[in-house]
Formats: C-alpha cells, sequence, structure tokens
C-alpha cells in the first residue's frame, strides 16, 4: 500500500514538472521577438498570410494571456501539439514516427555506459585499493578524462572517419541501408551494425562520468569503519570489495543516473545529427534548420516528458536497492 | 557457549619493543616507540591514554589494519609464538576473526548498513569454513542470545539501521566472539555509548572472559572503566608506554607522574560543601514548563512522528552559581540549553531571564538580549570559524553589539589573558590551537559581551581528561571572579559532582531529579538515577575516600548488569 | 594559501593544465595582433597544413585561414565560457544561499524552482532558448547560464545546510550578528572551496556546450567559433578529414587542460592525508 502511495506522490510531482515545461513553451514563445503568430508558423509559413491569420484565431493571440494559456494547455492535454506546415503534417505524428528509434540508440547506449562505466570504474578503485595492478587505476582515468573531455559530436565523426571512412567496417549514416529491402533476421543485422558507431560514441562520455563518479565513490566507501570491521574478521580483500563496498558504492549512482539521462537526451540531439539517425533529436534538429517552431517545441516536450519519465524510475530503483528507505517516506 | 579449553595462564600475545614510525612532517618522529607488553589467557589487560597516545595504534598493528602510510618499523609482535609482522596477508588473513577478534569504537558505523545483520555474523563463520551448512544460522542465533539481544530469529533478518548504539555494539561482539578467538581486542568499544548502556557493555565482556577464559586487550581512556574490568594496566603518553602493572598497583600507587596526574585528573565528587549565600535574591534565570516537541514527516502519505525532546521542565538558577544539568543522548538537555539562546524556537513555556520572558520575543526583539546569555560550545575543532583569526572571533561580539572597534580589541587582549592564552594569539588561526587551547577562546569569546549567564553545552566533553581539569578550574576562578550564573550541561555525573553547586537529572525529556550533589548522590529518589549512578565507572575505586582511590577492585558494581 | 599553492604546484596534471590554459588565454587575448579576421577568403580553398607557410594549417573549402579560426575561436569559447559559468554561479549561490541558511517554506519553494531547471534536459532547452531568441553570443551565453545553475544551487544549498549546523556559525547567532552578515562574512568563506571547484569545471562544460551550439548551426554568425568549424567540416569528411580534427582537438585541449586545474585546485584544497588528531 506505501508502494502505491509513493508511486502517486511521485507521479504527481512529476506531474508538475511536465506542467512546467508546457508553461514555459507557452511563454517562450511570447516572450521572443516578433509577433508570435508568424513564430508559431515558421519560416515556411509566415508567407503565407492566410496561415498566419487563422493560426492567430486558433490560439486566439488577439485575446488576455491566461486565456491563450487555457487554450493552449486544452490543446496539449488533447495531444495537439501543433501542426507542421513544412512537413504538412501533426507535430504529434512526426514525433511518434521518430521516437522509437532515439529510444533504440538511447537505452543500449544508456546500458552500455553504465555497465562498462561502472565495471571500469570499479577496477581502478580497486587496483587502488589493493596496491595491485597500479597501472590499471592511472590508465583507466586517463582514458576517463580524456573521453570526459572530448565533444560528443567530434568523437562522432572521429569514429566515422575512421571505422567508415578509412577501415569501412561500419556503415556512417541512417537506421538502415537504404533500398536495400531487407526483412526478417536480415534486416535486424543491417539496424545493428548501424546502431554500433551511434552508441557507442553517444555511450563513451557518459561511460567516463560513471567510471569516475564509481571511482570515487568506492573509495570514499573504502574509508568507511564497516569496512574495516569487515577486514578485521578475515574477509578477503576481494570479497570486502564485491560484498561490502560495491554494494553501498553504487547507491549514489543510481541516483545520479537519473540526473545524466537528461544530458544523455541532449548528446542523443548530437548524435542523431552526426549520423542522420532518425529519431527525434533528428527531427529538432531539422526543425532548428527550417524554423519551425511548433515543431521544435513539441520535440522540447516529448524529450522532457520522456526524461522525467526515467527519472522516476530510477529514483524507484534507488528506493528499491536502499533498505534504509522505506518505500512511504 | 562452551568454556574454552586454553591453558589458563598461557603467554598469548608478547609484544616486544613495536615501533611505528609516523611519515615525514608530522609532529613526533613515531606514532609508538618500544612499546612492550604481554597478554595472557584469562584476563584483562587495560590499556589507557589520552588522544595522541598511540593506543589505537597498537592495537591495529597487531591486526594488521594499519593504515597505508604507518607502517611498523621495529620490534615483533608474537602470537603464540608466531611473528605476526612477518606473516603473508593470506596467513593473517586465517587469523583474523578466529585467533583474534576486535570491536571498533564507533557501532553507529561499523556494520555495513544494507546488509542484515545475521549475514554478517555468518560471514565471518563462511570465511573460515566453520559450521557449514544449517548447523551456520543456528550458530548465529546461538551467538546473538549469547550476547544478550532479545528475539535473535527476527533480529538475525533486521538490517543495522533499526538497532540501537548498544545492540549494534553488542552484534559487534557477537561477530567478534563466533569462532570463539583466544584474544579479543577491545578499541574503545563503549566510548560511544551512553553511561548506562556502558554498563551492561562491560558487564557483558566481563562475563563472556569469564566463561571462554580468553585473553582481552581493552583500551580506553577512562580510568573508571580501568578500575572496573581491568586485571593489569599499561599506561601510554604521546606513543611511549610509560608505566605498567597489576591494576591495583597502578590505580592506587602510581609511580610514573604522568600517570599520577591523570588519575588525579578523574572528576569525581569534591567533598567541600559549597557555600550556598542566602537565597535571598531573586533568581538569575527562572524556568518554568518549557516544552520543546519536533514533529517529522506528517506528508500527505507519511505518519508523523513526534519526540518531546523536552517535556515540561521548570528549574532556576541564581547568579554566581552553577547549575549542572545531567542526562544521556536523547535526554533533552542539549535542547534545553539551545532553547535557552533562541537557537531553537520553543513550543510552550516561560523563560524568565531577569525577569524578562525571554521566550516570548521575536528575534529582532531578542537581539539586544543576546549579549547576557552566552554559550560555550562542545567541539573546540568545530566552533572557530577556521577562516578567522582569534582576534576577530572574539571581537565579533561586541562589535555586533555596537562597541566601537578599538575598545572591542582592548577588551580581547585582556580577556585572552584571563584565559591564560599568549596575547600573540590574537592574530592567529584557530588550527594553531590545540583542543583545549581553544576552548579556552570560546570562553573568551562568550565572555567579551560580558554577560551574566553562560550556558556551558558539554564544553569539556570533547577534551582530553588532563585539560578537562585545567579548563574546569578555569571556568571555576571566572565564575568567582566574574559573578557569573552558569549552567553546566554534561552527560558525566562526575563531572557535574565536581563543579556544580546545584544538579538537575533529565531522562527523556523530563526532569527527574533536583537537588544538590551530596543529595544526588546519597538520597537519589528516582529509579532512572539510581540507575545511572550505579552505572559510573569506577565508583567503588573513587567513593572510598575523596582523593585517594579505594583498593577493593574484585566486587565490582556491575554485578547487576551481567546478564 | 602558501601551503595551498604547494599542493597545487605538486600535482603535475594540474601545472600542465594551468600552462594550456594560460597558453589558450594568450591566444585569446593576442590574436589579432597575429591573424587578420578568419572570415576573410584569401587563400587557395582545401589546402593542407603545413605546405604554405601564410597558412601554416591550411584553409578550409572557402579558403579561409584555419589557424586564424582557431586563434578567434578560442576567444568566443573562453568569452561565453567564463561570463556564462559567472552568471550561473552567482545566482546559484543567491538561490543555494537563501534556501539553505531559511530553510522551511524558502527552502521548499526554491528547490520545487531548481528541480524543475535541473530535470529539464539541458542541451534541448539551451538549443530551443538560443533558437527562439536569435541566436547572437548574448543568446548564447544567456542560454547557457539558465541551464547551467542548478547545480551550483544545490551545492551551494547542501554546503549552507551543514555549515549552519557548524557550532562556529551557531555561535555568530548567539553573539548577536545578523542573518545577512553571517551569510556573507561567516558562511560564505567556508563554503568557496567547493564553489570554486564546481565553477571551474563549469567553464569546461560551457565551452562543450558552446561548440555544440555552433556546432548545430547555432552560433553567432559574426563570431567564428571551433564547433563552427567542426560542423562546416562535416561535409568534407572524406576529402579532408584533418579539416574536422583540428578545431577538435583545440576544444579537446582547453577541456581537459580546465579539467586537470579543477582537479589540481581540489586536491589542493582537500588534502588527503589525514593527521592524527586533526
Amino acid at each position: 500500500m506505501k508502494s502505491i502511495s509513493f508511486i502517486a506522490s511521485r507521479s504527481g510531482k512529476a506531474l508538475f514538472v511536465v506542467l512546467g515545461v508546457v508553461i514555459l513553451n507557452f511563454l517562450l514563445i511570447r516572450l521572443a521577438p516578433g509577433d508570435p503568430a508568424s513564430i508559431m508558423a515558421g519560416e515556411a509559413a509566415s508567407s503565407d498570410p492566410v496561415y498566419v491569420e487563422q493560426l492567430r484565431r486558433q490560439f486566439g493571440f488577439d485575446q488576455p494571456l491566461y486565456q491563450q494559456l487555457w487554450i493552449y494547455l486544452k490543446g496539449i492535454v488533447q495531444l495537439d501539439f501543433g501542426y507542421s506546415y513544412r512537413n504538412k503534417v501533426p507535430v504529434l505524428q512526426l514525433i511518434a514516427e521518430r521516437l522509437p528509434a532515439t529510444l533504440l540508440l538511447m537505452l543500449p547506449a544508456f546500458l552500455f555506459s553504465l555497465l562498462l562505466g561502472v565495471l571500469l570504474g570499479m577496477l581502478a578503485a580497486r587496483s587502488r585499493y589493493t596496491g595491485r595492478q597500479g597501472w590499471l587505476d592511472s590508465t583507466i582515468m586517463s582514458v576517463a578524462l580524456l573521453l570526459y573531455a572530448t565533444p560528443l559530436f567530434w568523437l562522432s565523426l572521429l569514429m566515422i572517419i575512421l571505422f567508415s571512412v578509412q577501415l569501412n567496417w561500419l556503415p556512417a549514416f541512417g537506421m538502415e541501408s537504404v533500398g536495400a529491402g531487407l526483412a526478417g533476421w536480415a534486416h535486424v543485422k543491417d539496424v545493428a551494425a548501424h546502431l554500433v558507431l551511434p552508441v557507442v560514441s553517444l555511450g563513451c562520455f557518459f561511460m567516463a562520468v560513471y567510471a569516475r563518479l564509481t571511482r570515487a565513490s568506492m573509495l570514499e566507501v573504502m574509508g568507511m569503519d564497516f569496512v574495516k570491521t569487515a577486514r578485521a574478521k578475515g574477509v578477503p580483500a576481494g570479497q570486502v570489495i564485491r560484498r561490502h563496498v560495491l554494494r553501498n558504492a553504487i547507491l549514489p549512482v543510481v541516483t545520479f543516473s537519473g540526473i545524466q539521462l537528461g544530458q544523455m537526451a541532449g548528446g542523443a540531439v548530437l548524435t542523431e545529427t552526426v549520423f542522420g539517425w532518425p529519431g527525434i533529436g533528428r527531427l529538432m534538429f531539422d526543425a532548428l534548420m527550417q524554423r519551425d517552431y511548433q515543431l521544435l517545441l513539441g520535440v522540447f516536450l516529448v524529450t522532457s516528458v520522456m526524461v522525467v519519465v526515467f527519472n522516476l524510475l530510477t529514483d524507484l530503483i534507488y528506493r528499491l536497492v536502499d533498505p534504509r528507505i522505506e518505500l512511504g517516506t | 557457549m562452551q568454556v574454552k579449553h586454553q591453558n589458563p595462564d598461557e603467554l598469548l600475545l608478547r609484544v616486544e619493543r613495536l615501533s611505528v614510525a609516523l611519515p615525514a612532517g608530522s609532529d613526533r618522529g613515531h606514532a609508538i616507540k618500544d612499546v612492550s607488553f604481554d597478554l595472557r589467557a584469562g584476563e584483562i589487560l587495560c590499556i589507557v591514554g589520552e588522544s595522541g597516545s598511540g593506543k589505537s595504534i597498537s592495537a591495529n598493528a597487531i591486526m594488521g589494519l594499519l593504515p597505508d602510510y604507518l607502517r611498523p618499523e621495529s620490534g615483533r609482535i608474537l602470537f603464540k609464538g608466531r611473528d605476526l609482522l612477518r606473516l603473508t596477508e593470506e596467513e593473517l588473513l586465517a587469523l583474523r576473526g578466529k585467533d583474534i577478534g576486535m570491536i571498533f569504537q564507533e557501532p553507529m558505523s561499523a556494520l555495513n548498513p544494507v546488509m542484515q545483520v545475521g549475514q554478517q555474523i555468518a560471514e565471518v563463520l563462511a570465511v573460515h569454513g566453520a559450521y557449514p551448512g544449517p548447523a551456520r544460522r543456528q550458530r548465529v542465533i546461538e551467538l546473538l542470545e549469547f550476547v544478550g539481544l532479545p528475539d535473535p530469529a527476527t533480529l538475525a533478518q533486521a538490517f543495522p539501521f533499526r538497532l540501537s548504539g548498544g545492540q549494534r555494539q553488542r552484534v559487534m561482539i557477537a561477530m567478534a566472539l563466533a569462532l570463539e578467538p583466544s584474544i579479543l581486542i577491545a578499541d574503545e568499544p563503549t566510548t560511544a555509548l551512553d553511561v548506562t548502556t556502558q554498563a551492561q557493555i562491560l558487564g557483558l565482556i566481563n562475563r563472556i572472559q569469564a566463561s571462554m577464559g580468553m585473553g582481552v586487550m581493552f583500551i580506553t581512556h577512562d580510568f573508571g572503566v580501568v578500575a572496573d574490568i581491568a586485571d593489569r594496566v599499561a599506561v601510554m603518553e604521546k606513543g611511549v608506554l610509560v608505566e605498567q602493572g597489576p591494576v591495583d598497583e597502578v590505580l592506587n600507587r602510581p609511580q610514573h607522574p604522568y600517570t599520577q596526574r591523570l588519575i588525579a585528573a578523574v572528576p569525581h565528587r569534591s567533598r567541600e560543601a559549597a557555600a550556598v549565600p542566602a537565597q535571598a535574591a531573586a533568581p538569575l534565570l527562572e524556568v518554568k514548563n518549557l516544552s520543546k516537541t519536533y514533529r517529522t514527516g506528517g506528508g500527505l502519505f507519511t505518519k508523523k512522528r513526534v519526540v518531546h525532546a523536552v517535556d515540561d521542565a521548570s528549574f532556576s538558577v541564581q547568579r554566581g552559581q552553577t547549575l549542572g544539568i545531567v542526562g544521556e543522548s536523547g535526554s533533552g538537555k542539549s535542547t534545553i540549553g539551545r532553547c535557552l539562546l533562541r537557537l531553537t524556537d520553543i513550543d510552550s513555556g516561560q523563560m524568565l531571564f531577569d525577569g524578562t520572558d525571554i521566550a516570548t520575543l521575536s528575534a529582532a526583539q531578542f537581539r539586544p538580549h543576546r549579549r547576557h546569555l552566552q554559550m560555550i560550545f562542545q567541539d573546540p575543532f568545530a566552533s572557530l570559524n577556521p577562516r578567522h583569526t582569534v582576534g576577530r572571533i572574539i571581537t565579533d561580539g561586541p562589535v555586533a553589539n555596537g562597541v566601537p572597534y578599538a575598545q572591542a580589541q582592548r577588551k580581547a587582549r585582556e580577556l585572552l589573558r584571563l584565559v591564560e592564552l599568549d596575547e600573540s594569539a590574537f592574530d592567529r588561526y584557530p588550527n594553531a590551537f590545540s583542543g583545549g587551547q581553544r576552548q579556552r577562546v570560546g570562553i573568551a569569546r562568550a565572555l567579551a559581551l560580558e554577560p551574566t549567564l553562560l550556558v556551558a553545552d558539554e564544553s569539556v566533553s570533547a577534551l582530553d581528561v588532563s585539560v578537562q581539569a585545567q579548563v574546569l578550574k578555569l571556568l571555576h576562578d571566572i565564575q568567582q571572579r566574574l559573578n557569573v550564573g552558569m549552567i553546566f550541561i554534561t552527560h558525566d555525573l562526575r563531572v557535574a559532582a565536581q563543579v556544580c553547586d546545584r544538579i538537575v537529572v533529565m531522562h527523556k525529556g523530563r526532569i527527574v531529579e533536583q537537588g544538590t550533589p551530596a543529595e544526588v548522590f546519597e538520597r537519589p529518589s528516582n529509579a532512572y538515577t539510581q540507575r545511572l549512578i550505579a552505572a559510573i565507572p569506577g565508583q567503588r575505586w573513587l567513593s572510598v575516600s575523596p582523593g585517594q582511590p579505594g583498593n577493593s577492585t574484585q566486587d565490582s558494581p556491575l554485578a547487576e548488569y551481567q546478564q | 594559501m602558501k601551503k595551498f599553492i604547494r599542493r597545487f604546484m605538486a600535482n603535475r596534471g594540474a601545472v600542465a593544465g594551468l600552462a594550456i590554459f594560460i597558453l589558450v588565454i594568450v591566444l585569446a587575448l593576442t590574436c589579432s595582433f597575429w591573424f587578420e579576421s578568419p572570415w576573410t577568403m584569401l587563400g587557395q580553398p582545401l589546402l593542407p597544413p603545413l605546405q604554405d607557410p601564410d597558412f601554416p594549417l591550411g584553409t578550409d573549402m572557402l579558403g579561409r585561414d584555419i589557424a586564424a579560426g582557431l586563434a578567434y575561436g578560442a576567444r568566443v569559447s573562453l568569452l561565453v565560457g567564463v561570463v556564462s559559468t559567472l552568471a550561473a554561479v552567482v545566482f546559484g549561490i543567491l538561490v543555494g544561499s537563501l534556501a539553505g541558511f531559511y530553510g522551511g517554506r524558502v527552502d521548499d519553494v526554491l528547490m520545487r524552482f531548481t528541480e524543475f531547471f535541473q530535470t529539464i534536459p539541458q542541451l534541448a532547452m539551451a538549443v530551443v532558448l538560443v533558437a527562439i531568441f536569435n541566436p547572437s553570443i548574448y543568446s548564447i551565453v544567456g542560454a547557457i547560464a539558465i541551464v547551467s545553475w542548478p547545480p551550483v544551487a544545490r551545492l551551494v544549498r547542501s554546503e549552507f545546510l551543514s555549515l549552519k549546523q557548524r557550532e562556529f556559525v551557531q555561535a555568530a547567532i548567539v553573539i548577536g550578528q545578523t542573518p545577512s552578515r553571517i551569510i556573507v562574512t561567516q558562511i560564505l568563506p567556508n563554503a568557496m572551496p567547493p564553489i570554486i571547484v564546481t565553477a571551474s569545471l563549469m567553464i569546461a562544460t560551457a565551452i562543450l556546450t558552446e561548440a555544440s551550439l555552433s556546432f548545430l548551426g547555432l552560433g553567432d554568425r559574426n563570431m567564428m567559433s571551433w564547433g563552427f568549424m567542426i560542423g562546416a567540416a562535416r561535409t568534407m569528411l572524406r576529402e579532408a578529414p584533418l579539416m574536422s580534427v583540428m578545431p577538435g582537438v583545440a576544444i579537446l585541449l582547453a577541456v581537459l587542460a580546465i579539467n586537470l586545474i579543477g582537479e589540481g585546485l581540489n586536491d589542493a584544497m582537500n588534502p588527503q592525508l589525514r593527521k592524527r588528531g586533526e
């Protein structure tokens, strides 16, 4: 029972954030320089006075502000995110088409970065603690620092240059080989081949982040009293690290991963742009180029909602993993 | 639990001229130098010293648990003939937990927070390959029962955060004893516990040692504890062992001047009846029905938790007199101090200071009154802003109350002399001073505003015994000179008995006893007070005659705690 | 202070980082002395590096001097990095100190506000802000500042919360100092070390964000930026891969240098070795 009420309260808070984003969208259009109707229409349509006038009436730009907000909110609730004049389809439809591709990119990247990052961080901390293979600690941390300092989009380009252009091992663009008409297992393999470079380049930065965080967290836990108790019991070093240190050190990493997801969503925009991956990140880039602000804001809203939902999940997982927190508190 | 079939009196441990070097740049060359002592089966050896004496380091060196930057430089540690310093890590792992068990000081952080208590005890069995199969679980429950924990089967599945400090320490003891080691090393295991809990744990250790015949190395800074449980004593000062011998000799006929100083500094009830001035004058501070309640939770989905930190407390303080507020943790004594100085709001009651009720004033209205009530804090390392000079720390108060800086500066220098610090301290930073010196700065700061009431909140609790005695003397002198009223908050009844004119005993927020030290000690009316007094370590030794510790340490007053 | 400098200098990585960073600063300040405008299309297009002494790093597809671009790009990166971080830190300190010191309702409201800004995906928000308010150096600095301040506020708040419980702050209340004086003279100076470390690392992140924005075409059209150079080079990946590599190396070095400095500051402020009794 407690867990249900917890989920309910957390969802309530998440809803507030989403509402905030919606209102933010609303304010941005109004605050931007220029005529709101023209901005909403976007570059393609601003030359079409009939359409602009239609927008003006539809959104009530001539009406008081709170009335406009109400209209906008009503629209959002009815899942009307606007209309993309350039693409001649409702924004929601565009987003719905592209969202699966982004998820296909982000989830493996998230898992890749988290698992590999934690593993490397653990190895680095362990080598520092036991004093054996000290080179492992310095090497891992240097590589992590390097990856952390590398711009994500540049890393993507480098990987394309190396693996696609020079070595010709992996495809550089898109989600599947265009016009090949593959089906079934062959199609899956084709997509997988296209997936490798984007996932790795998106995941590398965050892998560095998790590696550094895990190592720092583990080193901090290693200095704690209960680790000394374990040693005094005669527990060998490897087991001390696995059963005592890791279990406690992983907790802040879980919390942090929720926050990192927001950053990863931004990273997805860059990765999809470079690799031409047909997801909502690329959609955002296209909207930018086309000055299609309704589409832009729609993508922004959906991205934010996605991140909020992920945050909720990681928060829940944290509460399950840490026995000190009861689900009701 | 079977009685260990061990050769009684067998020489278990011999530490021979052990030296551990400190890294370059430390204030002395060695953490411990040329330390030698023995431990036999069936005896309790107490290693006593103040902070920095090296007693903990000796214990950690035996277990091989010293941090990286401290390495044993010379000497031998012979355990049943084998030199522990020459063993490999694997060989040491086999010994730890099985032949030598160790328990530590801080029970609140000594257990893995995300692992069940029973699993942590089972771990020591598993690591040494003992009690395979279902016998393991059986053994865990047996151990929990042996250390006096209620409902062992349920408790084994609990997580540490559900247990109190005393309970966690019992779990630690269970873990250390699981494989019936020959030696138990206890590094200040009761220092972080309440006095009543401490008495219980001491009783437990005594009982266990008697039934299992093992050798116990007990590290402590409290001579009262030594008097109650030790067979032999070793005294350490700044890394050197200055005196050792049977407890009777060391406690009653100490040879080394340091030992003599330490024993003289142990707080005890002063027999001089305080000259009680005529009570004609109105009290300086009168507290009536003070209450403070903490409410947590109470959100939409969580249950409210109500804690009565202070519950209907009433007492008064005269000018020139010291009132002691004594209690264990959670008794509300510190909360009263904070309420008096309006560091927290109160829920109900009156605080009449010189006639004015300061409880009802707003923060702005109260500020001009603040100069009359000042506080001396507990932690000498946290009560001074590390980025301000001592001079600034002392002059900040007067300056904040409108005194011109030049005048405040003169006053500050005067005060430094009053608290027996060199005037050059004015321009130096806190990190250049020791704990005792920092407390003196704290006293100077409090006096800078010429208050009429001083609240000393555990102001000597964090100090070593010898320093504590000096600071107490200073406070006494100041009170005589300036005729300030003082409220002395402490958990140590011995200290309160030594310095206070009247004592108030608190338990769970309520005042359960009030009176002069003589009345409270000799005719306690409340059951809790009686328990508290009985739990004071070393009374037998101290109370035989004033200033001359008693002779008998065999009949321990801990009898009622041994289960 | 001297001890701090000594500890910092003992850290080789930090010193190397400092050296590189100073180099970047010098380059940014003196670039107009060495080069003319990076936009002038004087040279032969797609000239490889190290071939023509007039164009030591070659030219891009429109004949622009790449070395000049790198030098002027340093100016933009530093400007955006430092100014946006400064703004974010000031605002973050304001929010965090009030929330941490006063607690209660004030804390609740301010923290909800902060959490909101922290949950929104940062780059996406920056993109939207710059796009809607038209790309310019001002909108870029503003957008980066707006998405960067929440972590500072959280840090300041947690420092204030813990420092407020420390006895020397309680003592300041007891001797009668006013809240504003306590915040500024007692708490803030002790909270500065982690704030400084965080601020230095934020400069690096700001540079990366600026590069990402320019890469996506949202840079200031009048100012040459490293991100813009990489974006422009994207079409020439096969023909002239080095064109993409060089500005990226510049970003990498600058960000790496700042990270090393930040870590050096952190280590120097918290010496690892703890002596007994301290």
